[in-house]
């Protein structure tokens, strides 16, 4: 029975499990990196000591969420050869050098300027300490630029020519590197990183404030993330409709999934629910707004979009789950743009910090960024099924000479490897949460002197 | 489009680049893994803080040559990539499954108070795996790998032969040999000790498995026994000597104590194999079957990852050896930040 097993379908899984497992740690260090610099840049300005308490407390949970982030993605540069090697064959000409050019620019700079982050307080001066922070910031933006930029060319391929033997030829690198998608994916998934690190630092803040701790930092956790809910969720919002605009000049198939939309027409409904059928061609038990979808991506109500029937059913996306996640990511971007204006208006009413409601509801909202980027992701992936490269390349014809038992197998290690650290990356962090922020002076700067695992090279020659 | 083919053998040289990053990270993360190796045989707690702390600030940098290695090989030889990945497969997930334990246990190692010794062992095993895993790897790669068209065609278990499973434990013993001699520059009194006995008995076993894979690897193919034992004999000659002659080092730097040039006649020595290895695989990147050539990828694509390396590689040695700068010195037994 185990030899019947579908090597594709199975690396397909494995794939979306080991990459979306490593897709929440960067994003969560995305943002965490930046804010960190500005927090760190403010106690420098300042002088103020709450300031660094706070960084000092963010950068554990940041080193647990790097670590974890480092570990899961080194297997994906080599699942790419394992599970994906003839995918690997034909278009390592055209996206290998992408990847290169991440770990050279990115990668090298992010973990060696890490390790001056976490132990170099009583080792370099606050300033070459504020420098590392700013490193490890730049190289997760140069990460995601780059890593992006690779998933972009496999959603809106262009600049290569496919030689006699099947193989990818790079014809312009700016055409390889700036395709039609890359720009909106790239701010949209920043946006979505730094989204995502708001709410969850704003939530630990409004639980603290909650439970009465450390009312000082729990401002500032929540006020800063709450700067971000006021402009950032909006723009979000402008960025992902310009995005499915977008694709649905590129991608039209991956468009009429998320909608839902079977029959061309014109005055396409925006379906808010709907259950669709995929053997039926067919949703059932509708709740629509009328025209609103022609409207939203044609801008007129009575703007043509292109049902799914237009493709043969083999080329169709899968349409549940594309149709469901896009909701899923668009509910939640709605939920934040929601709480931004109500911390507007708490703060007109100078009540932002004593609203407990208030605190309840963004307390409830920790986890909302999380799952507003992975439903975003699957929308994206799996709406470009079933190409690997959109229109070039078959996912069935990417996938490597290995028997199915085999990738069944470490798929099995994986999920229990994950589940296992990720239940202990979990506890750690709510244990760091629970503990709280270390804010007694002497204690705390007892604690920075040997906040180094080495000895001072001074005390050291005495 | 830009492309230097005509001026260079692009394969060439990414051949040199790829078998660089390769040495750096066995170098690097040698050390590492070799101390990871030897983490639950050190004397006191005390002494395993110290140990972990010497690395802490380094591990990740240092497996970043990994990923060099790795993705470097994805893009500049896709075909070699496609063809070893797939033949590779069961120990290069064992390899990645290890790895995740080890590294993941620094950050958690020092955050837990009553699962502690969990993570030590996650850390030892860790590390011990992947440099077992990393030894048959290069035991698999090295004995020849099956290939039909432009992929592998051989079984699922080729790799796991005599012949890996030797080269599996020569390399534990090497990284332990590099780890010991690391904790001898970075450590003093107990640990330190303790780390100098250890590399004198270990040292012992690196000579007889350098000695057997220098054998045994002339008698796997005929065109590598000509190439050591014919018209090149005198020319290679220097390669077993010098070895010899850094063993030598070795030792008399232990029995006298030196801090620093154990370590040093170390990596020296994994320098030396690695060359060896590197003259008796030439040209292939899948050995017996595919040359370098036959695996580039396309001159433009080379061309334009070249402007790369010749730019960033020398910016990342110099901040990398910035850092180890920063933490140069004795480590203590503190763990905070
Ligand atoms: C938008 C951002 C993003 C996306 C889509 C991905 N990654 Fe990632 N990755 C990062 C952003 C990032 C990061 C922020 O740069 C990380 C997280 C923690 C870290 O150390 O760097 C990282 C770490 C990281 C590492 C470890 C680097 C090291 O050793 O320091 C590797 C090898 C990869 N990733 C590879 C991949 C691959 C092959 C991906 C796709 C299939 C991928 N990542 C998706
Ligand atoms: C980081 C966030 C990402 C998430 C959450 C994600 C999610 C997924 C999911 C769910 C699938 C399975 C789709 C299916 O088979 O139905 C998939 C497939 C895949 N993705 Fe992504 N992906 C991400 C980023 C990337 C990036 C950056 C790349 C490439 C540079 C990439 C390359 C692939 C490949 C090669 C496959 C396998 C082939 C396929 O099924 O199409 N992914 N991903
Ligand atoms: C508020 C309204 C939003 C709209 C209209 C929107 C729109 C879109 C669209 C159309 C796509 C698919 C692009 C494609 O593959 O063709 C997408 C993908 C994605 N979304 Fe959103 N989005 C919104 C909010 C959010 C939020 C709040 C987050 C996370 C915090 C998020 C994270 C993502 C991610 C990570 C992707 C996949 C990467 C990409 O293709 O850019 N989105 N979004």
């Amino acid at each position: 029975m185990l030899t019947e097993l579908d090597p594709v379908l199975l690396a397909r899984i494995q794939f979306a499990f080991t990459v979306s497992f490593h897709i929440v740690f960067p994003a969560f260090t995305i943002g965490l990196a930046s804010w960190l610099a500005v927090v760190e840049g403010l106690w420098l300005k300042t002088g103020n000591d709450t300031y660094k308490q706070v960084y000092k407390f963010w950068v554990k949970i940041f080193a647990v969420c790097f670590g974890m982030g480092v570990v899961s993605g080194v297997v994906l540069s080599y699942q790419f050869g394992t599970n994906w090697s003839v995918f690997s064959d034909k278009v390592g000409p055209v996206i290998g050098p992408l990847l290169g050019y991440e770990v050279l620019t990115a990668f090298f700079l992010e973990a060696s300027f890490l390790g001056v982050m976490l132990f170099g307080w009583s080792r370099v001066s606050n300033k070459m300490h504020f420098i590392s922070t700013l490193m490890v910031a730049i190289g997760t933006l140069f990460s995601a630029f780059w890593i992006l930029a690779a998933n972009s060319w496999m959603q809106t391929p262009q600049g290569f020519e496919i030689n006699a033997d099947g193989i990818f030829h790079p014809t312009s690198w700016m055409e390889v590197i700036f395709t039609p998608s890359f720009p909106y994916r790239f701010v949209h998934m920043v946006l979505a990183a730094y989204l995502t690190t708001a709410f969850t630092v704003g939530g630990v803040g409004a639980w603290y404030l909650l439970k009465k701790r450390h009312i000082p930092h729990a401002r500032i956790m929540l006020g800063m993330a709450m700067i971000m809910a006021v402009f950032v969720a909006p723009t979000q919002l402008v960025v992902g409709d310009l995005h499915g605009l977008n694709t649905l000049e590129h991608q039209p198939a991956k468009v009429a999934a998320m909608e839902g939309i079977w029959e061309t027409e014109r005055g396409a409904d925006l379906r808010l629910f709907a259950i669709p059928d995929e053997d039926a061609e067919m949703n059932h038990y509708e709740v629509v707004i009328p025209n609103a979808a022609s409207l939203i991506l044609t801008h007129h109500a009575d703007g043509e979009i292109k049902g799914l029937k237009e493709w043969a059913k083999e080329d169709r996306p899968p349409v549940a789950i594309v149709f469901w996640s896009f909701r899923i990511m668009v509910g939640l971007g709605m939920a934040m743009i929601l709480t931004g204006i109500l911390a507007v208006i708490l703060h007109l009413r100078k009540k932002l910090f004593d609203s407990r409601l208030f605190h309840m509801w963004c307390a409830a909202l920790t986890p909302a960024g999380f799952i507003a980027l992975l439903a975003g992701w699957f929308v994206t992936e799996v709406g470009r099924q079933p190409y690997t490269a959109y229109g070039v390349l078959r996912t069935s014809e990417s996938v490597s000479p290995v028997l199915g038992e085999h990738v069944a197998l470490s798929l099995l290690a994986f999920i229990v490897v994950y589940t296992v650290l990720f239940g202990a990356a979990t506890y750690y962090i709510l244990k760091l949460i629970g503990r709280g922020i270390e804010t007694d002076k002497e204690g705390f700067e007892e604690h920075s002197k040997v906040a180094t695992p080495f000895k001072n090279p001074k005390e050291q020659e005495a | 489009m830009f492309s230097f083919e005509n001026l260079i053998d692009l394969p060439l040289i990414w051949g040199a680049i790829i078998a660089t990053a390769v040495l750096l990270y066995v170098l690097l993360d040698g050390f590492d893994l070799g101390l990871g190796a030897l983490f639950p045989f050190a004397p006191s707690d005390k002494c395993r803080d110290k140990m972990m702390n010497s690395i802490a600030p380094f591990w990740d940098g240092n497996e970043t040559w990994l990923v060099l290695g790795g993705g470097g090989l994805f893009a500049a030889f896709p075909l070699a990539y496609a063809i070893v990945m797939p033949a590779m497969y069961i120990p290069v997930i064992l390899m990645l499954l290890c790895l995740i334990f080890r590294g993941v246990a620094f950050e958690f190692r020092f955050k837990s108070d009553k699962s502690r010794i969990l993570w030590d062992y996650a850390f030892h095993f860790g590390s011990l795996g992947a440099a077992m895993m990393q030894g048959m790897i290069l035991g698999g790669i090295v004995q020849g790998v099956t290939v039909d068209g432009r992929s592998f065609s051989g079984g699922a278990f080729d790799w796991l032969t005599a012949f890996s499973f030797m080269t599996g434990l020569g390399v534990v013993c090497g990284y332990v040999l590099l780890g010991a001699t690391w904790l001898i520059m970075k450590t003093d009194g107990d640990t330190q000790i303790w780390a100098r006995r250890v590399a004198k008995y270990i040292s012992l076993f690196v000579v007889i498995f350098m000695g057997l894979v220098s054998l045994w690897v002339p008698y796997l193919d005929n065109d590598i026994n000509l190439r050591w034992f014919g018209d090149y004999f005198y020319f290679l000659l220097p390669i077993p000597v010098i070895t010899a002659l850094l063993f030598g080092g070795l030792i008399y730097s232990l029995k006298k104590e030196k801090e620093v040039m154990p370590f040093v006649c170390s990596l020296l020595i994994f320098f030396m194999g690695f060359l060896g290895l590197a003259v008796s695989l030439w040209p292939y990147t899948v050995p017996y079957e595919v040359t370098i050539w036959d695996s580039a990828s396309a001159p433009e694509s080379l061309s334009l990852m070249l402007v790369g390396v010749v730019i960033m590689l020398p910016i990342i040695l110099a901040y990398t050896a910035y850092c180890y700068y920063i933490f140069r010195g004795k480590v203590s037994d503190e763990h905070h930040y």
